[in-house]
């Protein structure tokens, strides 16, 4: 009984605490606008934590530059902050925080689920985010709005769940559907712009997962978690580091392995 | 433009499917050569029934026409023919089409009851039938008659019931039950004008009329927002400005900068209470600097002088020491016994000696309506003190005006009286009304018009306007008050009672001689368990009495039983034993009788809601339960005075003591002469008369059917015989259904407009023939001869067909802001909102154009409070304290050290800070001076 | 040689690739963008810059809706004719109360709500400065301009007299009786549609609008006579 529930923490510990975090945030959100809580309020484009520290969407705010806003020093630091976050954090965002990951993992739960494993209906580059994070930029700055602002699920969700989702919801159902039937991680590993930026951020990022190749047994257990399969390209050849930018750190890989063959590390040697 | 972004603006709201619907059916429609628009305008109107009949709301009385369609009001519009309005209204009356259809209209009576079913004081409420509700009325009424005699009962009547039912209240309470406890809202509302009515002019109600504002040069509006509370006569004030811009001016005399101030020619913002002096301001600058203004011939032939009493007390309780009251409240109630002499009280009344710091003993409280004729000299002598240096020094009410501004200001005001050729008009609504000294300032405004002989004249002279659509009508002229009798008569007086007992067909003595409790006291009378039974009809008394925290108390806690008439739920309703749903303005057949004496009649338009009965009805089916035996017997009264029995004459007059109240009362052969069907009211209902086809039980649980005669037809020509020849005189029932109201005096058929004036006035030639004028109201014209200090004992002077020139003191009012109270409060109204607002705030569109009450607040106190717009705030008296958010913008702006909060608004329970402090001779409350603390919520 | 340029080919065409989605995509999006910031009518929060300017720099966090004591602001979602997630209000719904420390202006992280306009020479705000749009009216529908004693929206104003005042002329279909017409003046108006809300009629006859849709420009070649005559108008110029 005790291992079993041992078991149970070290698979889920990290799942477990990033739904937390997610749905607190978004709670947060709610309650702000709701209640009148100031414990963070806003939402995720740009918030106040306890009425003080401003918060803010690194990504957001580069559109409104480009677009040519007149952008407060208080937003820009609040962009700063965030961006120095994950840039010491990796593209934690995606996991931790971004209430699109509930939306797109609860596809591929369902897809396991149902036990698809035909093939995509079309095939998408994962580097397509880049160039739609160009377009974003590119965009912003000839219409002198912030392009991806007017379209973005994550804004959308957030927005949606603290101050009304009008039509919204629609846009929610449409990533999911995309992602269970037409592309497996269809929106956050090949399309969303937000994640590439994060991606592009955080090149030297703190937070990594360790493999330690001699534990391996090569379950294959890792790659079947792991939404951005291709990071995991260390595992079972050589020890070291995931350095590759777009592993969103959200330690699916870690609590999956039951050869204690992945770790949560920082550089500098602690690893967990 | 506007259409074009309407219609997008709309998009936002209205969805896409119900577009593409009303897209289709147009389309449809259009192919069929019509537009649904129109098609709907046609059918819906060409069934519509158009009648006259007269605005619910304010004392301006507007004629309107009502559109009724499947036994429901479907529109409203002014008449175009009613010569007041002329087709027109303000927002209250556009909206007399929704009034009646709120959703929680009242449709059941309801009773409190306990888990079986019977009635219990601390029972929830529930819905029994008229039968039951009847049978518990009467028990209770019963066990408080029999217990404390006709003084533990009594009646709330109204400015807003019908004539015919203020006369049926009456007759039922007066000449039934021997009692004289009724008191209608209008004491809190019109009172004081009446007393200064009968102390200066010995009869009721205006000598002029509104023709005289298309007449006259000049507005002086003295404590009256015409603009938000006459709102179509302030209609045609503004008119003829506009007419003649250069010559005709409008003055405006105000404690807060309002509606009226902000359109005035010259507004003039004074300190709480000191009208009175800057009324004594004017006449020493009549007397003492332009006495050749003075209208010698009309003083020496037609007014004389008098004077009266100052230590009469502010109409407080009388025993301060009352264990009801806290500590904090007696402060100001001690006043009523005995006051200490400010500095400017001992300017104002030097001619008594008076020094700062003395102590005025209130020896005259029982007697504060009492005086006497004085000379000219003494009047003279009187004003000295009242200099423009003293009066703008006491009376400036902003402390951000210069001294000097506020001068010119008065004298321009004085100036403009006195003008020779110059006519004005001086309107008055509650600034004067509600007013520890309210009979004062109303005999002291004549005082200035008839000693210029710019009085009773076309465009000149000083007009009372009431506030409600039928304070004069019902309450004065009927006379629905605890002292009076219909037509000016006094229950006091024994011819009086005598004329009243022979037109209700009562054996003589039948009628009580003692003054009833007026609306306050009956307030304090159940406090102290002397009434025991009370019966409220068109009325609010919770909401609308002073100091409220004591009467919901009384009302809840003591042994007693409240019956609220009422037709939806308020404060009132909430602290009744039985509620008796009540059938609406245009439910049943009414007359209303308007500021400029016009009497208007309407028919019923529509059948009540639910089980909802007409006032009529209900005084008609209770007075079934009171056989002659029980009440015309002998009655002992608690101050001694013994009622005798007067069964034996009844006898003699064919009555048998077996018989009800109904049946002498109301049920008589003389009043079943008045038939129905009558052609007056040919393809119309009568409910009372006739039924309407609702299954409604009376009150012994028969199905009611009718009557069988025409009820309103049968009181208004019985009431009508006590105005015949008094100089009240009215015309017949069916005269009033061909034209738009008459005023009366009706002689001949012809209505007055101006009375006194012989010129106009039959009854004035009559009085006085070859004269002028005469002022032949026959009221209080054998007074003594004395001298500003008091009456000589023995002397009597005969003052037929004069008027009084009064002079009346300024003296503080009881209580004023200190160091712990720093603010003046002022109560009133709103244009959007009607009193108590249980009908307005039931009109979607009125409760969003003004959803709560508000306290209008100088920006300046506001931040000293450390307060913003919007925000809440406690306004807090010695009595209590209500939170109320703050507005320091907008259309009331108060100077420092003021704050107006109007109280219409249920939630904002303002009168439980008021205080219910009176005119000692009116006995109407003041509701426009108490003092206040004010900090955030 | 062959596989450089079968590289090379390979590139071009991955670039091209590339390209193309990006202006197919771009082309839509950008259509989509450009269609839902056309707002005409949409009134935003005291303090806001001009609507395109505005739009560049509001981040639609909605801080500015949740500082609103009133319940007055909301964020536009999407399928409302509002760019999605900027703030706006609807007078007929719930009106700005113009509070006097604006608190959705003071919140705003951006300066999408300037305070530099609200700001008076002392330094202290001041809201009546806002300009949110300005109140029209629609004088076949007003019913004081029938007549009526109405006026409701200007005594619902809070910058009565200035903002909404009342024109007087006679009514001659009485005769007797002046007509109280209410008048907007749009040096004054803040547009914060109490007005529109107080309106008693079915559908408003006094509405606020965004001040470049509802205002017109007289030109600058010919100086006009201020809107509103005062007596104590300062002669000495003439």
């Amino acid at each position: 009984m005790r291992s079993r529930l041992r078991r149970l923490y070290h698979r889920y510990r990290f799942l477990v605490l990033r739904r937390v975090v997610q749905v607190g945030i978004l709670f947060l959100f709610f309650a702000a606008n709701a209640w009148g809580w100031t414990v963070l309020t806003g939402d995720l484009s740009s918030s106040r934590l306890f009425d003080r520290i401003t918060l803010a969407d690194p990504l957001a705010v580069l559109q409104l530059l480009l677009a040519g806003g007149a952008v407060a020093v208080e937003v820009l630091l609040g962009a700063a902050i965030v961006l120095v976050a994950y840039a010491l954090l990796g593209r934690a965002f995606c996991s931790w925080v971004c209430p699109v990951n509930l939306i797109t993992d609860a596809a591929e739960w369902t897809r396991n689920r149902l036990g698809f494993r035909e093939p995509p209906l079309m095939y998408l580059n994962r580097k397509m985010r880049y160039i739609v994070l160009v377009m974003v930029l590119v965009l912003s700055f000839l219409l002198a709005l912030p392009v991806f602002e007017f379209v973005s699920p994550i804004s959308a969700a957030a927005r949606g769940v603290a101050f009304g989702m009008g039509m919204g919801w629609a846009l929610l159902l449409a990533i999911f559907l995309f992602d269970l039937f037409v592309v497996r991680h269809g929106y956050c590993g090949h399309i969303c712009p937000l994640g590439a930026f994060y991606s592009l951020i955080s090149r030297f990022r703190v937070v990594r997962v360790r493999h330690v190749k001699d534990n391996c047994t090569l379950c294959g257990a890792c790659f079947a978690a792991c939404p951005e399969t291709h990071v995991l390209s260390l595992v079972g050849k050589h020890d070291g580091t995931v350095n590759n930018p777009e592993c969103t750190n959200c330690f699916r890989c870690v609590e999956v392995c039951d050869d204690d063959a992945l770790f949560v590390s920082l550089t500098g040697g602690w690893s967990e | 433009m506007a259409k074009n972004s309407k219609g997008t603006r709309e998009g936002l709201s209205v969805d896409r499917r119900s577009l593409i619907k009303a897209a289709a059916a147009s389309a449809a429609a259009a192919a069929a050569g019509i537009s649904v628009a129109q098609k709907d305008a046609q059918a819906a109107e060409s069934d519509w029934r158009w009648d006259k009949a007269v605005c619910r709301f304010c004392g301006t009385g507007c004629g309107v026409m009502v559109a009724t369609k499947n036994d429901r009001i479907v529109a409203v519009k002014g008449d175009p023919l009613a010569p007041v309005n002329r087709g027109l209204n303000c927002i209250k009356g556009y909206f007399l089409a929704k009034i009646m259809y709120g959703k929680d209209r009242l449709t059941r009576p309801l009773l409190r009851v306990n888990s079986k079913g019977e009635f219990d004081k601390k029972g929830e409420f529930k819905p029994v039938s008229w039968k039951k509700a009847f049978e518990v009325m009467a028990d209770q009424f019963k066990k408080a008659y029999g217990e404390l005699g006709p003084t533990g009962i009594a009646f709330f009547g109204s400015g807003q019931y019908t004539i015919q039912e203020g006369y049926a209240a009456s007759k039922l309470l007066k000449g039934g039950f021997r009692s004289n406890n009724i008191d209608p809202n209008a004491r809190h509302c019109m009172a004081s004008a009446v007393a200064g009515f009968i102390q200066t002019f010995g009869i009721d109600e205006p000598a002029g009329c509104y023709d005289d504002i298309e007449l006259t040069d000049s507005f002086v509006l003295w404590g009256s927002n015409m603009a938000e509370n006459h709102p179509v006569l302030w209609a045609r004030i503004v008119d003829r400005k506009l007419s003649e811009p250069d010559r005709v001016k409008v003055y405006v005399l105000t404690t807060y900068h309002h509606m009226n101030a902000d359109m005035a020619d010259v507004s003039i913002v004074f300190k709480p209470h000191t009208d009175l002096a800057i009324q004594n301001y004017i006449l020493r600058e009549i007397v003492y600097n332009h006495p050749e203004a003075i209208d010698q011939e009309f003083v020496d032939k037609y007014t004389t002088f008098a004077t009266g009493y100052v230590d009469i007390g502010y109409g407080m309780r009388s025993n301060p020491d009352h264990p009801k009251y806290s500590e904090k409240e007696r402060e100001t109630m001690r006043k009523e016994l005995a006051k200490t002499i400010s500095e400017a009280e001992a300017k104002a009344l030097a001619f008594l000696g008076v020094k700062p710091g003395d102590t005025l003993e209130m020896k005259h409280r029982k007697v504060a309506g009492s005086h006497w004729q004085i000379g000219f000299d003494d009047l003279k002598k009187a004003l000295e003190p009242y200099t423009l240096d003293f009066v703008a020094e006491l009376a400036k009410g902003d402390p951000d005006e210069p001294l000097d501004a506020f001068k010119e200001k008065l004298r321009g005001l004085a100036q403009l009286y006195i003008e020779q050729g110059r006519k004005v008009v001086s309107f008055w609504t509650m600034g004067f009304n509600q007013h520890t000294r309210g009979t004062w300032v109303n005999e002291q405004i004549y005082a200035i018009h008839l000693l210029l002989g710019k009085h009773a004249k076309p465009g000149s002279g000083a007009f009372s306007l009431t506030g409600q659509p039928s304070a004069c009508g019902t309450a004065r002229e009927v006379g629905t008050f605890a002292h009076r009798l219909p037509s000016d008569m006094i229950v006091g007086n024994p011819k009086h009672r005598e004329i009243a007992e022979k037109i209700w067909r009562l054996p003589p003595k039948t009628i009580n001689p003692k003054v009833g409790s007026n609306f306050v006291q009956i307030m304090r009378d159940l406090e102290d368990g002397k009434i025991k039974w009370v019966w409220v009809h068109v009325n609010n008394p919770w909401q609308n009495t002073a100091n409220a925290n004591h009467w919901i108390k009384a009302a809840r806690e003591m042994d007693n039983f409240i019956v609220v008439s009422e037709v939806y739920p308020g404060i009132s309703t909430k602290v009744a034993d039985l509620i008796l749903p009540t059938a609406m303005i245009y439910e049943k057949w009414g007359a209303y009788g308007n500021s400029e004496r016009r009497t208007q009649h309407w028919r019923q338009q529509v059948t009540p809601p639910g089980m909802a009965m007409p006032d009529i009805w209900q005084y008609m089916e209770f007075a079934k339960f009171f056989k002659l035996s029980e009440v015309w017997k002998e009655h002992k009264l608690p101050d001694g005075t013994v009622l005798p029995d007067v069964l034996e004459d009844a006898k003699a007059m064919g009555y048998d003591p077996e018989q009800t109240l109904f049946d002498v009362l109301f049920n008589h052969p003389e009043m079943r002469k008045y038939a129905w069907p009558d052609p007056i009211g040919e393809g119309f209902q009568n409910t009372e008369a006739e039924g309407d086809g609702r299954p409604i039980q009376d009150a012994e649980g028969k199905p009611f059917k009718g009557y069988g005669f025409f009820v309103q037809k049968a009181l208004w020509e019985e009431y009508r015989q006590f105005t015949l020849g008094t100089g009240h005189d009215l015309a017949d029932f069916d005269t009033y259904h061909r034209v738009r109201g008459l005023r009366w005096p009706v002689v001949d058929g012809k209505e007055t407009p101006w009375r006194f004036n012989a010129k106009y006035d039959p009854f004035a030639r009559k009085a006085n023939p070859g004269g002028d004028f005469a002022f032949y109201g026959k009221a209080q014209k054998k007074i003594p001869k004395g001298t500003l200090t008091g009456p000589e004992a023995g002397t009597s002077v005969d003052l037929t067909n004069r008027a009084k020139i009064f002079f009346r003191p300024y003296m503080d009012p009881p209580e004023m802001p200190d160091e712990n109270y720093p603010f003046w409060l002022v109560t009133g109204r709103v244009l959007e909102h009607w009193h108590s607002g249980t009908m307005t705030m039931r009109v979607p569109e009125l409760y969003r154009a003004v959803p709560e009450a508000l306290a209008y607040m100088n920006p300046a106190d506001a931040s000293e409070i450390g307060v913003k717009d919007g925000q809440f705030v406690w306004v807090e008296s010695r009595r209590g304290k209500v939170k109320v958010r703050v507005e320091t913008r907008g259309r009331n702006r108060p100077p420092k050290g003021l704050i107006f909060v109007p109280w219409f608004d249920e939630r904002v329970l303002i009168n439980k800070v008021t205080n219910d402090q009176r005119c000692p001779i009116s006995k109407q409350t003041d509701y426009k001076k108490a003092a206040v603390k004010i900090y955030p919520a | 040689m062959g596989d450089v340029n079968k590289t090379r080919r390979k590139m071009i065409f991955r670039t091209l690739q590339g390209v193309t989605l990006a202006a197919v995509g771009g082309t839509f999006w950008a259509g989509f963008v450009h269609e839902n910031a056309q707002a005409e009518l949409v009134l935003r929060p005291p303090g806001a810059r001009p609507e395109p300017d505005f739009l560049a720099t509001c981040i639609r966090c909605g801080l500015c809706v949740e500082a609103c004591p009133y319940d007055t602001l909301r964020l536009g979602a999407y399928g409302e004719p509002v760019p999605v997630g900027t703030p706006y209000f609807k007078p007929r719904e719930v009106p700005c109360y113009l509070c006097e420390d604006i608190p959705c202006a003071v919140a705003c992280p951006t300066d999408a709500l300037d305070l530099v306009g609200l700001t008076d020479e002392d330094g202290e705000l001041d809201v009546s400065k806002s300009r949110m749009g300005v109140a029209v009216v629609d004088y076949n529908n007003c019913i004081a301009n029938r007549g009526l004693r109405c006026d409701a929206c200007v005594r619902a104003c809070p910058y009565i007299d200035d903002a909404i005042y009342i024109d007087t002329r006679r009514n001659p279909r009485t005769g007797k009786h002046a007509m109280l017409v209410p008048v907007v003046d749009a040096d004054y108006c803040t547009g914060c549609g109490l007005c529109e809300y107080a309106c008693v009629t079915e559908e408003p006859a006094i509405i606020v609008l965004p001040r470049d849709v509802a205002l017109g420009k007289a030109g600058e070649h010919y100086e006009l006579p201020p809107p509103k005559f005062t007596p104590e108008e300062p002669s000495d110029e003439i």
